[in-house]
């Protein structure tokens, strides 16, 4: 059995818990066995979607509505244990990512987190992740019965969905929880980072943060997320939220355009795994351009609102 | 195995004993390479630091400790090529350091060794690293947490505890969160715990000091791995930049749409 965390975002699933539930579902087929999601909280989650991403079952647990570590471990630890799975896959969400160690102890499980691929084998688990902040892809085994397996977002991408109708079943739980929750602010109209198909970041290039404009209008038109170099968070120009690169968030987009930075190791290792990567600078020496797909020389003040006018036309 | 919580809230409070969990990781520009039978680091020629993860948590127990008193100890897991590490923790504050004695393959063991580490010491706050840099596991907290039956706040963006309870802000995609927790408990530490500018680094007085505080080994307590790596690799390179004409941005938009197919 394969089991996998459905995790819902203000009663809604994201795009990220439908690639973990098509990965729980590719596993599945590939042992013969079956992928069960476990839905916690909100009665109002739109459970009939996952059967199309794959899920053969989906195990609603209704209870806590805030995601709470300890909470949630338990309760999909407990799952784990009664279902017997052999696999329980996350996506790494900011929750998903916390959730991991507390759920291999709970699941009486190993962990190996970082997953950018399907299993090599199963039976014992055999996987690549990311390690070295990118700097290197490494092999890993797990020597237990049961594996958490932490998946990085974007790694596989949703494909079309092409399952059929799910079981459901429903169960009323109760579990300890060990911190509450008081108080939530989420940026609103934002993209979360980690999961960003596409993401215009900026740098010190920039000189002020009132520059910044520019940068959420280009974002605007591709529906990306916005992001920025370590500086930029340091000072103060923007929330350390956006903060990407080797000790921030690390990033996973298909597109990724780089304005006014000048590509430090530390920067590059948070973001090199874009699939396509495009450096605006007005140095042509800068060390970003060795890591790019496409490559600008110029004023980003320039640029950048012709670049948005270009899009905005052809996107229209 | 829950940990039994002070019986004097106050006293434990006004004396806070902390355990700051040090990874001792490749330094940040260090170029990675991997030993000829793919299977573990190269580490010859690179400088190893404290995870930078962690730096955020030695300061903010350091603060914590000018407010309410009690000791700061480091802890690392590894063997003697450690220390330095450590030493350097306790260059920048911390009173005391613990080495445990064995090479871990796997973030659950690690945790598992802490665990021991902090059963034996009656400990009111642990404070990890969100991540190690090095093998990015981002496991070490909630497991320690999990195996202590203590709460967890990872990762951490803010701590600040009253009358043995806490409120402390975690970063969740898109925005953050402020828990209420009681102590003790584990965090995993990011910016914003402090800022970049409180970093502490040592001074001369502190690495004189340093050499003279007690840095105990520990024996592990024999805990398991759960897992191991088999293999390393780098990633494939890029292949070469295109450069684009400043002047004909169109060429770039029609490139993003047709050869690379991300818009
Ligand atoms: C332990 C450690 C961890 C770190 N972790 C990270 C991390 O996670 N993420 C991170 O980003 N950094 C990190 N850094 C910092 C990193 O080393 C660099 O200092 C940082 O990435 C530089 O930011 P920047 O490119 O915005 O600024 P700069 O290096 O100052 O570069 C600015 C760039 O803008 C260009 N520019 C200037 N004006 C214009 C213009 N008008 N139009 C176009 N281009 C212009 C310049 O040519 C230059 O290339 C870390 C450093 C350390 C020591
Ligand atoms: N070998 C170790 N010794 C002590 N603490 C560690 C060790 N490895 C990891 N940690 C702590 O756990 C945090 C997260 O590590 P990881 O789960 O390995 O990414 C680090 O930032 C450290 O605080």
């Amino acid at each position: 059995m394969i089991l996998v965390f459905a995790e819902t975002w203000s009663g809604q699933f994201k795009k990220s818990t439908f690639e973990a539930v098509q990965y729980a579902a590719a596993c599945a087929t590939a042992q013969g066995s079956q992928a069960v999601a476990v839905v916690v909280g909100p009665a109002s989650a739109p459970v009939e979607s996952l059967g199309a991403y794959g899920a053969h079952k989906v195990l609603h647990l209704h209870g806590p509505e805030k995601f709470e570590t300890a909470q949630y471990a338990s309760l999909l630890g407990d799952a784990a244990k009664e279902l017997n799975a052999s696999l329980i896959v996350v996506s790494g969400t900011a929750n998903g990512r916390a959730l991991l160690g507390a759920l291999a102890v709970r699941a009486e499980a190993s962990v190996i987190s970082n997953v950018t691929a399907l299993p090599e084998s199963y039976s014992p688990v055999r996987v690549v992740r990311g390690a070295f902040s990118s700097k290197g892809i490494e092999v890993c085994e797990s020597s237990s019965a049961r594996t958490v397996v932490g998946l990085v977002p974007n790694a596989l991408g949703v494909k079309g969905s092409a399952g059929s109708d799910a079981a459901f079943e429903d169960r009323n739980v109760a579990a300890a929880a060990r911190a509450t929750v008081v108080e939530q602010q989420l940026a609103s109209g934002t993209i979360a980072l980690p999961e960003a198909e596409r993401v215009v970041s900026a740098g010190r290039g920039m000189k002020a943060p009132e520059n910044w404009g520019m940068i959420e209008e280009l974002a605007q038109v591709l529906g990306a997320a916005t992001a920025c170099s370590k500086p930029v968070s340091d000072i103060g120009w923007r929330p350390h939220r956006e903060h990407v690169g080797q000790t921030g968030i690390q990033v996973n987009p298909q597109l990724y355009i780089a304005i006014g930075i000048s590509g430090a190791i530390q920067h590059l290792a948070g973001v090199s795994s874009s699939k396509t990567i495009v450096v605006i600078n007005s140095d042509p020496e800068a060390p970003f351009f060795k890591a790019a797909d496409y490559g600008i020389v110029g004023d980003a003040f320039d640029i950048v609102p012709r670049l948005t006018a270009a899009l905005k036309a052809h996107l229209n | 195995m829950p940990i039994a919580r002070g019986t004097n809230r106050l006293a434990a409070i006004l004396d806070m004993k902390i355990l700051v969990c040090i990874s001792h990781v490749p330094d940040t520009t260090a170029k990675i390479q991997f030993t000829s039978d793919a299977r573990a680091l190269d580490a010859s020629g690179v400088q190893f630091v404290i995870n930078p993860y962690d730096e955020f948590g030695l300061t903010r127990a350091l603060q914590l400790n000018e407010q309410l008193g009690g000791t700061v100890t480091a802890v690392t897991v590894g063997d003697a090529s450690v220390e330095p590490t450590l030493r350097k923790a306790l260059a920048i504050g911390a009173h005391d350091a613990v080495r445990v004695d064995a090479l871990p393959t796997d973030p659950l063991q690690v945790a598992r060794e802490l665990a021991s580490v902090v059963s034996e010491g009656a400990y009111e706050l642990v404070i990890c690293g969100q991540e190690s840099i090095d093998y990015n596991g981002g496991i070490v907290p909630s497991a320690l947490a999990e195996i202590l039956g203590w709460p967890v706040v990872t990762p951490c963006i803010g701590f600040d505890p009253a009358g043995g309870r806490a409120k402390a802000s975690r970063e969740i995609d898109g925005g953050k969160e402020v828990l209420d927790i009681a102590l003790p408990a584990v965090l995993g530490a990011k910016k914003g715990l402090v800022e970049e500018s409180e970093l502490r680094i040592p001074n001369m007085r502190g690495i004189m000091a340093a050499r003279t505080k007690p840095l105990v080994v520990k024996a592990p307590s024999g805990a398991t791995a759960g897992s191991a790596p088999v293999s390393f690799s780098k990633p494939a390179g890029k292949s070469a930049v295109q450069m684009i004409d400043a002047q004909n941005l169109d060429a770039l938009v029609k490139k993003l749409h047709e050869e690379a197919k991300v818009i």
